[in-house]
């Protein structure tokens, strides 16, 4: 298992560096030390966010509302600065994981508790925390001029050679990797759901590891939130609209199974800085913004293909179908679409 | 909820006779749903005095026209155990495809047929990735949602495609009076076609699904596909022809959307994807597949349809409609969860 995982990160390494070069080809200085600092920076959030879809993905659950908490907390967060200068910028930066923590825990409650299935949930919850975002509002944006030097700029303060954001980032991959891979509630997220039953009957909770990875999720979300505010130096209701699609891209090409249970956290962030190189590349190389999308959406079903194809490569998917010829009512609730 | 306390409880709770048809009837989720609209048709003429008013009642029906169009043929597709996020992104393309065609001087009978097409070919490749190499419908449809829409997107950039032929704007803003056959009754002058096609779709749907073996097909491989596979229900091809049915349906509501704005921009149907699940889910699609019906659709679609115009009479912004649409999805699937939770407590 190990071994393809890190074919997996492997070759998307060589990916990367592949395109790093091949770009640098077109526009000598994309491979210099400050331009990739530079990609890295602008991925940061995209990493961040990554990390925190990962977690609910592991469960077998999907968190479709990252961006639309990531708006409504950059907005709460931004319109605090702005009516409250005094506030200082670590209980905002609190605040704002607070925020994100709160909606969440609904999400993961309304899975955990209710049993609805998670991609309903957050579909739901999506325009809810977005339109949330505009009643807070009023629609009314909050600009640079509204929000304090200090909670304009720490996140743009280099240190070494990157701006903090990225050291964000890097802090925040290297507590996730250790959460994931050295404690209980890391490793129940991947018992969770890579077999609910097995899991159940070690005595993990599916439940809560789920409850717990939305409120990783939005906590992240949350802290993104102020991230993103602060980078752009503008907060409005439609702020990050369709990024939760790049951060299950970014899961996805970096190898976490959507069914649950496989993955790791170096994948999510190569699949991350994957869209990230070629989001930075394309103005690089003169083709237009507008093709991002299209791209990020091919290299998407690229990579389940692919993703596929390992999967029943290893034999997973006789396990899988074993799972599901036994009567589906009685499994914990799963994505019942995807089945 | 875990597998082990559900091992133990009995699965379900069958009686030992089946109750009066009267009383289906009245316990069933249509009837509720019935009784939901017209509160909501009586609270919205109480609430504003220009509601009952039969040409404004005509206008509000576009609300839910088009999207019950996709949400008749998302039923089908969500009852099978499977789901279609990229219906949206499907209208953004056809109607992307036939903005370019109207502009090369292509005439109305023309972009019909594109329209249709680029459908049916979103859905065919849809279909071919999840049917027949079978990877799971939630993914796939995030990517050639991306996928769609990003090509509409290269192609118009930030412009916006117009100067549609003027008989093609019929179809969203026609009635069916301009017909000569088309009786001459007081009150039938108010039918626009898109009423017409939703109650013809309906119809032939809800014939489709509940009247054909086709349909008996969809419910079993929604209930349990392996054991479909096993009772020779071609699996792969009946679900291949729902995603064919689901972008023909985006092909049909992007032809109506596009000839009522008479413009495409790149955002066109933005967010709808979402608005047609949650129709089908109000309707009484079970969103985990092998339970559900047309006419539950059909009266979720009003529903819908009257909230959103109900709050646009009282000058709701459309970002909190959106809200309310977003608790009316959860309310919908968690009270029935709810229920039978509290139901199976005092029962034990």
């Amino acid at each position: 298992m190990s071994r393809i995982l890190k074919y997996r990160e492997l070759l998307l390494v060589a990916i990367i560096l592949v395109l790093i070069a091949a770009f640098s080809a077109r526009a000598p200085g994309f491979a210099s030390p400050k331009s990739l600092a530079n990609i890295f920076n602008d991925t940061s959030i995209l990493i961040i966010l990554a990390l925190g879809q990962m977690a609910v993905i592991l469960t077998k659950s999907i968190d479709l509302s990252v961006a639309a908490n990531l708006s409504f907390t950059g907005m709460a967060v931004a319109m605090l600065n702005s009516a409250y200068p005094e506030v200082p910028l670590p209980l905002l930066i609190a605040a704002a994981l607070g925020i994100g923590a709160g909606l969440g825990a609904i999400n993961g409650f309304m899975v955990w508790r209710i049993g609805i299935p998670a991609i309903v949930a957050t579909l739901g919850t999506l325009t809810i925390y977005r339109g949330m975002a505009f009643v807070l509002s009023g629609g009314a944006w909050v600009n640079q001029t509204q929000m304090t030097p200090a909670f304009l700029n720490t996140p743009r303060l280099p240190v070494l050679g990157l701006p903090l954001l990225g050291w964000t980032a890097l802090l925040v991959i290297a507590i996730i990797a250790t959460v994931f891979t050295r404690t209980v509630f890391g490793r129940s997220l991947y018992a969770a759901g890579g077999n609910p039953t097995a899991a159940l009957y070690a005595g993990v909770d599916v439940g809560r590891a789920k409850f717990f990875a939305f409120m990783l999720s939005g906590a992240l979300a949350g802290l993104c939130g102020y991230l993103w505010v602060s980078r752009y130096a503008v907060a409005y209701v439609d702020i990050a609209a369709g990024f939760e699609l790049d951060t299950v891209a970014a899961c996805v090409i970096g190898g976490i199974s959507t069914l649950g249970g496989i993955g790791s956290v170096g994948g999510a962030v190569l699949g991350a800085l994957f869209l990230g190189v070629i989001k930075n590349a394309l103005p690089v190389i003169n083709v237009s913004p507008f093709w991002q999308m299209a791209i990020s959406g091919l290299v998407i079903i690229i990579a389940v293909l692919f993703n596929a194809r390992q999967e029943r490569r290893k034999g997973r998917l006789i396990l899988r179908d074993a799972a599901k010829s036994r009567p589906v009512r009685m499994e914990t609730p799963v994505e019942g679409a995807a089945a | 909820m875990s597998t082990l306390t559900a091992e133990k409880q009995p699965l379900r709770h069958i009686p030992d006779k089946l109750s009066t048809p009267v009383r289906r009837l009245l316990g069933s989720w249509e009837t509720l749903l019935a009784a939901v609209a017209i509160a909501i048709f009586t609270a919205n003429s109480l609430a504003s005095p220009h509601f009952l008013d039969p040409w404004n009642l005509s206008d509000a029906t576009y609300n839910f026209t088009e999207k019950a169009m996709i949400a008749f043929a998302m039923t089908l597709l969500i009852v099978s155990g499977e789901i279609d996020l990229s219906v949206a992104a499907i209208i953004a393309l056809a109607s992307t495809a036939m903005g370019a065609a109207a502009q090369a001087g292509f005439q109305t009978p023309a972009l019909v047929g594109i329209g249709l097409s680029v459908g049916l070919l979103c859905g065919a490749f849809n279909g071919l990735l999840v049917a027949h190499i079978g990877l799971p419908s939630i993914v796939v449809t995030i990517g050639t949602m991306s996928l769609f829409r990003g090509i509409a997107q290269i192609v118009l950039g930030d412009q916006a495609y117009g100067g549609y032929p003027s008989s093609f704007a019929w179809f969203g803003q026609g009635y069916m009076s301009d017909f000569s056959w088309w009786p001459i009754i007081p009150g039938l002058e108010v039918v626009t076609f898109e009423i017409v096609a939703f109650l013809v779709f309906a119809l032939l749907f809800g014939i489709l699904l509940h009247r054909t073996i086709f349909g008996r097909w969809i419910y079993a491989i929604g209930n349990n596909a392996f054991a479909a596979q096993f009772s020779g229900i071609p699996v792969q091809r009946t679900k291949f022809i729902l995603f064919l049915l689901t972008g023909v349906m985006s092909g049909v509501a992007a032809v109506c959307l596009t000839s009522r704005l008479g413009s495409t921009r790149h955002t066109i149907a933005a967010g709808w994807e979402l608005e047609v699940i949650t129709m089908a889910v109000l309707g009484g699609v079970s969103i985990l597949g092998g339970s559900g019906s047309i006419p539950g659709v059909v009266l979720a679609a009003i529903v819908m349809g009257l909230v959103t115009f109900g709050l646009g009479l009282l000058n709701v912004p459309g970002i909190v409609m959106s809200i309310f649409i977003g608790l009316l999805l959860i309310l919908v699937i968690a009270l029935p969860m709810v229920v039978r939770r509290i139901r199976s407590r005092s029962a034990t």
